[in-house]
């Protein structure tokens, strides 16, 4: 099978979670030597703020890609949009609802969770259109509940998610909690073993008694439910909940994911390339905006330098 | 699953939708009505194609919408305008299409994230080249597309053309054999002496000739062209394939099949607001009939099954 080919292949991932962070620092001094140093730290905190919306659905979508070939969550951003608008809805400024609103956003995130999973299991629907299908049905559901509406967050949620404690935005607090979590358990659990044997080789895990299924379950699930966590944060964080506030994290999550260097056969992944790979995505995107330059041309020069870190990434591997 | 029990499925679900606009809507059981029905099912038929070249040699295009968005501005502009500089910009991102073919055989690179990667570029040359909606569309395609042959419309003698020829070019001819060979056995293919990265090539750029007819099919239809026109053809033009019964991997894939599904698709988007349902669900109902064509094929493979062992 190819599949093995590459993931023997890409064995040797600690090197573009490597490279991933060398292109962030570089992208960061390109645009300090711009300003000529000036707003360093007003830059820093502004990339770890973007940096943990795009890492912890990056971290959901790590752990199904990690499933292996042909398994990609594509419903996260409507289950974003869902479960930043419904949970802004319930809420209505209260500050009172704060956690239960926390509460109907994770609700949220398991029910599409569980649904994709159904989808995948009973009708034997490929991942990729389980989750598109499906992310249809979320989307409708949140354009039927917003109404066009934007309800305010809670005030002291607002504080909260534009916030900074000791300096460090307490967003990105958030989200390398989570990166932690996420490595423990993918690292120092059996869930992480079993994951990565499912990812390698499926048949293989399930003779040796890994319960499959359930792990698609939990994987599934948990991914939705870290999207529905982003979108909570950031509908608090941006003011509201929009209608296409998950677009731009289809792409981002998968590719956040690609350039943290985990591989995109499934089987290996790595939780540090997830943050190196969320910071340099929003670094290029600034560097490409304080040298002035238009959103075309911004936006072929993302395009052209993820190929250009896959091609060298994948270079290193293929001499390894 | 044989060959011909395949294409089954998918024309089932194509005559039972059409079925069921019918009896909703018996006057759409006209030259008019089967016009309006399937307005747009051409540019989205091709993108579909395009999308299924790739998947043939087991990779994905996630830049099928942005591309055919890139190309439907190069149409409305420079085709229009220069037609010589239009036609070879068009030339140019089919070559590019071979060379990312080549690029990520040769480098065993991820598809899914290169493709990423090129919709932010065709996107952005998009912007570039038309700023702001507008354009116009060449004369000769407004004419070829919206000519009124007898009996039936142009839709859908246009969609039957597009998958003889694309079946006799994949399923009949030894190149396309040898395409879906790559899909199915890669190794078998490059140990009897091919080169597979001039094949993988190829299967890139038959999907980018086939998404630039998308883009100046759907120019000659929408009159002009933006940025983001035709966004949604990546997602439309995947679900196309699999509905036509395609898979994933194995090069296993119809183009009759997928045509169906590319008509099954535009078929319920115009189903849905033909029905005058709530604006709010159409998404919502369209990934509904998504799941329950689907959820039908899981019964067909399962009886199959039973048949075949």
């Amino acid at each position: 099978m190819t599949d093995t080919v590459i993931s023997t292949l890409s064995q040797t991932h600690r090197r573009p979670w490597f490279w991933a962070f060398v292109a962030s620092t570089a992208a960061f001094g390109a645009t300090l030597l711009l300003t000529e140093g000036r707003g360093g730290g007003e830059l820093l905190s502004a990339a770890l703020t973007f940096a943990a919306f795009s890492a912890i659905v990056g971290i959901g979508q790590m752990f199904v890609i990690t499933l292996g070939p042909g398994n990609v969550d594509l419903s996260i951003p409507a289950t974003m949009t869902l479960a930043g608008t419904l949970s802004l809805k319930f809420m209505g400024g209260d500050a009172a609802l704060i956690l239960p609103g926390l509460g109907v956003a994770l609700a949220v995130g398991l029910g599409a969770g569980t649904a994709n999973y159904l989808l995948i299991r009973f009708l034997r629907i490929p991942p990729i259109i389980a989750t598109l299908s499906a992310s249809f049905l979320y989307q409708s559901l949140a354009i039927w509940s917003n109404r066009g509406l934007r309800i305010k967050p809670p005030s002291i949620l607002a504080d909260f998610t534009t916030g900074a404690t000791l300096g460090v935005p307490n967003v990105a607090i958030v989200g390398l909690l989570i990166a932690v979590i996420a490595w423990i358990i993918l690292e120092r659990s059996i869930y992480g073993r079993w994951l990565s044997a499912v990812g390698q080789n499926a048949r293989a895990a399930r003779l040796s008694g890994v319960p499959v299924q359930l792990m698609f379950a939990a994987t599934f699930i948990g991914s939705a439910v870290l999207a529905s966590l982003t979108g909570y944060l950031l509908a608090s964080f941006s003011g509201g909940a929009a209608l296409n506030m998950g677009t731009e994290y289809l792409l981002i999550s998968i590719a956040v994911v690609v350039i943290g260097g985990c591989s995109i056969a499934g089987g290996y992944s790595n939780v540090p390339g997830i943050w190196g790979g969320a910071l340099l995505m929003f670094l290029i995107v600034s560097m490409l905006n304080s040298y002035g330059l238009g959103a075309g041309v911004r936006l072929i020069m993302t395009g052209t330098i993820i190929i250009a870190i896959v091609a060298a990434a994948a270079g290193k591997e293929s001499s390894a | 699953m044989n060959g011909n029990y395949r294409i089954l499925l998918p024309v089932l679900s194509l005559a039972v939708l059409m079925a069921a606009v019918f009896y909703l809507q018996p006057r759409a059981m006209s030259y008019f009505g089967l016009n309006l029905l399937f307005n747009l099912a051409v540019p989205i038929a091709l993108a579909t194609i395009a999308q299924m070249m790739i998947i043939m040699v087991n990779d994905i295009d996630l830049s099928v919408g942005t591309f055919v968005s890139f190309v439907a501005c190069v149409t409305a502009t420079f085709l229009n305008d220069a037609p010589l500089i239009g036609a070879a910009i068009l030339a140019a991102s089919i070559l590019a299409y071979a060379g990312l073919g080549a690029l990520i055989h040769m480098r065993q690179l991820p598809a899914i994230v290169v493709t990423l990667g090129m919709s932010f570029v065709w996107a952005g040359l998009a912007v570039l080249i038309l700023p702001s909606p507008g354009g116009a569309a060449p004369a000769w395609i407004r004419t070829l597309m919206t000519v009124k042959p007898p009996l039936v419309p142009m839709a859908i003698v246009a969609s039957v053309g597009i998958a003889a020829l694309t079946h006799l070019l994949i399923m009949r001819s030894s190149t396309g054999t040898l395409l879906r060979g790559v899909g199915g056995n890669t190794r078998a293919v490059l140990r009897a002496g091919w080169s597979v990265t001039r094949l993988k090539a190829g299967a890139y750029a038959l999907a980018g000739f086939f998404g630039v007819l998308s883009g100046m099919s759907l120019v000659g239809l929408t009159t002009s062209a933006d940025a983001n026109i035709a966004l949604r053809y990546t997602l439309l033009s995947i679900a196309g394939v699999i509905l036509g019964g395609g898979e994933f991997t194995g090069g296993r894939i119809s183009p009759v099949g997928a045509v169906i599904g590319a008509l099954t698709l535009a078929l319920a988007g115009s189903f849905l607001s033909f029905m005058r349902l709530s604006p709010d669900w159409q998404i919502g109902a369209q990934g509904a009939i998504l799941i329950l064509v689907l959820a039908v094929r899981l019964v067909f493979s399962r009886r199959s099954a039973r048949v075949e062992g």
